[in-house]
């Protein structure tokens, strides 16, 4: 069967209210981007609060389903044979049809539920269901009516034309990118940042993401592997601009001015300022981070408290109460495990102590960080102004 | 200023190379096995390079088999040889400090249920012959062994261990990884007992994927590749005209002019190596001189991490490699730098600098001052 259409159910969007519109758009919006990359020509389009898909020239199926299982709001994908000819007895050949192709082992039971949007359509929608029935069970024997629990669903819905489906894709669900406003991602090139950005963007917020590149302890290889995640985020997130930060003279300079233990946490409240600083600038409202509680060192109650403080922004953890193998999970069921585990280092491990602080005594970070007055305001500026942009999409 | 002294994993081909590709590209380009004047014209550079490159060795053209480079040649010389002679045995014998294009075909011949034998080396890095000797048995089917290690330098004895491993088993096949050594080395397999020699291409000024074996007349070997029957059913697949071209004419440039060539980079790495010693807390893991393979110079700094001082001389336009390019790639240290008993503080602070034709004694200073200048910022900053 040669799908030309397809319905895209969505769950949450209904029931904005008076909002409604904006979010379909922005489906509509998403889908679109999420096409553009696929083989062949499609157009959505809103039609008495559902969305079709209608495909406006060949394409691949696994493709196509394969790109909108990654649009954020669908909650189902439903492939659909429309017909416009709605005569009801060539309706019954194409049911007939539909069912052969669609069910090459007959063994199944089945409903038929049919809907009249079209008032005037002659045959009630009972009569149509009984009817229709009839000519499946006729045509195949093996299959068996069953109303309460059939293993097929057969929608067929007159309307303007006729629709007729049984297929319903799980979507990821969540709602439209570019609804919920655009939060920075701390990516690492770990396993769980990218993570916490995919879960952030299920939301329909919009992602930026900051990385902190620390020549020559981390190599071209390193930026390399962020730039591939960040890609790899954007497939579902849409496009992120990536913002590439060298850190490595403040980095150093900390190294110079503080105690080695605190090295890591003074750092991470760096990071966070910068973050912070560069998401004023491009429009982001929260931060995210892939941060999940005592996962290590640096992850503590007292470390996260530490870290925070610098913020004024909300700080985002999606990951907060995620064991690491649940992180592996997701990242393993998004794509981006495989890339997450290539080992190159990354700048918050090429200086950690032997035995770093776990337990951060804010006044003591506070009195350590007035070693580094001298110089760390102009520093981060420069950090700022001279970091790298790239698009990942 | 811009210095690549990592020649012992590619190298920058030479003009004549990169006209000679063009041209079999755009004019000359040709299926070799075409009937055809197209056809025949492309077969000619085939010709041409093969006869260029026996002459190299003092070999028959008949006995040079085109590959797609170093590994191949490796692949093929080992589970080639070992398939197609069931009835020498199935024990083979190699070192510790091979490349893994030996080290992985070995262990796939080990699952097929050959039973293989590592020689250790000393801190030299050369395999103890009497170990050798001790080794061989008369179900021994291949002797494997590189001619100069690709990480240290160290060449081995290949004649002698060529003379041990007749006079123990007459039958057994010796194979020589050469392909560090091939162009710095003048090699005469009839001379020197060796059956098999893997060559690659890029480390000689030629194109990346082209490389030859060189086969013995009379020694069984396997094809790796069916379809087409190239190069008498030995490999098939169309012919690499332009890789093959180019290999011929960087084989006739390396050999024509060789003593000039190997005095050049011989001076470059003693240069290197003495200036070196300017330097504090190093250990050079490489012979000077003719002792070793005239292109590598192994160093070790205390205090630095190999890969952090690699991407801080890259950062200004000097490259090298850490270990070797091709198992670098892998968390773990190397093993040849294992089996030459190196202090485990050095292990980890370990580069190579290899040399190619267009290298410079200024670049080889401006790598020394720029050594002088980044060691001691980064012996200051390190983790623990």
């Amino acid at each position: 069967m040669v799908y030309q259409s397809f319905l895209i159910k969505y769950a949450e969007i209904g029931t904005k209210g008076k909002n409604r519109y904006l979010f379909e758009d922005a489906l509509i919006k998403q889908m679109k981007n999420a096409l553009k990359k696929v083989e062949g020509r499609f157009t959505a389009s809103k039609e008495a609060g559902r969305i079709y898909l209608q495909a406006e020239s060949e394409y691949d199926y696994d493709e196509v389903i394969d790109a909108l299982k990654r649009v954020f709001g669908i909650a189902w994908i439903c492939p659909m044979l429309q017909i416009e000819e709605k005569d009801f007895e060539n309706l019954k050949k194409v049911v007939v049809d539909y069912i052969g192709e669609v069910y090459p082992d007959k063994h199944f039971t089945f409903k038929v539920d049919s809907r009249r949007a079209d008032k005037n359509y002659p045959v009630h929608s009972e009569d149509m269901n009984r009817q229709l029935g009839e000519v499946i069970l006729d045509a195949y024997p093996e299959t068996s009516v069953d109303v309460h629990n059939p293993d097929v669903l057969l929608k067929v819905e007159v309307r303007k034309v006729v629709n007729i489906y049984s297929q319903m894709i799980p979507g990821p669900g969540g709602m439209p990118v570019g609804t919920n406003g655009k939060a920075m991602l701390l990516l690492s090139g770990g396993i769980d940042s990218p993570v916490a950005g995919y879960m952030i963007a299920k939301r329909g917020v919009k992602i930026d993401a900051v990385y902190f590149h620390a020549p020559p302890y981390t190599s071209d290889r390193a930026k390399q592997k962020v730039i591939d995640l960040a890609k790899l985020v954007a497939r579902y997130s849409g496009p992120i601009p990536l913002h590439i930060v060298n850190f490595t003279d403040i980095q150093l300079y900390i190294y110079d001015q503080c105690p080695h233990e605190e090295l890591t946490i003074i750092m991470r409240r760096y990071m966070m300022k910068i973050a912070e600083e560069i998401s004023k600038k491009t429009g982001c409202l929260a931060l995210i981070t892939g941060e999940s509680i005592g996962q290590v060192a640096s992850q503590t109650v007292q470390s996260l408290a530490a870290t925070n403080e610098v913020c004024t922004m909300p700080v985002f953890r999606p990951l907060i109460g995620f064991d690491k193998q649940e992180i592996v999970d997701i990242s393993e069921k998004i794509g981006t495990f495989e890339t997450s585990i290539q080992p190159y280092e990354d700048c918050c491990t090429i200086f950690v102590a032997k035995h770093p602080v776990i337990k951060p005594n804010l006044n003591m970070i506070r009195r350590s960080e007035m070693n580094l007055a001298e110089k760390i305001d102009e520093m981060v500026q420069t950090a700022i102004e001279t970091a790298e942009v790239v698009w990942c999409d | 200023m811009e210095a690549y002294f990592d020649n012992s994993a590619s190298t920058r081909v030479l003009d004549g190379v990169r006209d000679i590709v063009v041209k079999t590209m755009t004019e000359d380009y040709g299926n070799a096995a075409a009937k055809h004047r197209k056809g025949v014209e492309a077969e000619r550079y085939i010709r041409e390079a093969r006869a260029v490159i026996a002459d190299t060795l003092k070999v028959q053209e008949k006995e040079i088999l085109f590959t797609s480079g170093g590994s191949e040649s490796n692949n093929m010389a080992l589970i080639g040889t070992a398939l197609a002679n069931p009835r020498l045995g199935k024990h083979i014998i190699s070192t510790a400090i091979e490349h893994p294009s030996v080290y992985n075909p070995l262990a796939y011949l080990e699952s097929l249920g050959y039973e293989i034998t590592f020689l250790q080396v000393d801190e030299n890095g050369h395999i103890r012959l009497e170990e050798l000797q001790a080794a061989i048995r008369p179900d021994t089917v291949l002797v494997s062994v590189m001619y100069v290690n690709n990480e240290i330098g160290a060449v081995e004895p290949i004649e002698e261990i060529s003379r041990i491993v007749r006079e123990a088993n007459p039958k057994t096949i010796f194979h020589v990884d050469a392909i560090q050594a091939y162009g710095k080395f003048r090699i005469r397999p009839k001379k020197q007992g060796i059956d098999l020699l893997s060559v690659s291409g890029h480390k000689i000024h030629a194109p990346k994927g082209v490389g030859f074996l060189y086969i013995r007349d009379g020694v069984k070997v396997k094809p790796l590749f069916y379809g087409g029957g190239q190069q008498d059913g030995m490999r098939s697949g169309t012919e690499n005209v332009p890789g093959t071209a180019g290999l011929g004419v960087a084989a006739r440039e390396m050999y024509e002019h060789f003593d000039e060539h190997v005095r050049r980079i011989t001076e470059l790495k003693d240069y290197m190596t003495d200036r070196l010693g300017e330097l504090t807390d190093v250990k050079i893991n490489s012979k000077k001189g003719a002792e070793s393979a005239p292109q590598i110079v192994s160093v070790s700094f205390g205090g630095v991490r190999s890969e952090v001082l690699l991407h801080a001389l890259e950062d200004k336009g000097i490259y090298v490699s850490s270990g070797s390019a091709c198992s670098s790639h892998h968390p773990g240290v190397s093993g040849s730098l294992k089996g030459i008993g190196l202090p485990p503080k050095y292990l980890d602070g370990t580069i190579r600098i290899s040399f190619g034709v267009f290298n410079t004694k200024e670049e080889v200073d401006y790598c020394i001052d720029t050594l002088k200048e980044l060691l001691p910022v980064l012996r200051r900053y390190k983790r623990g």
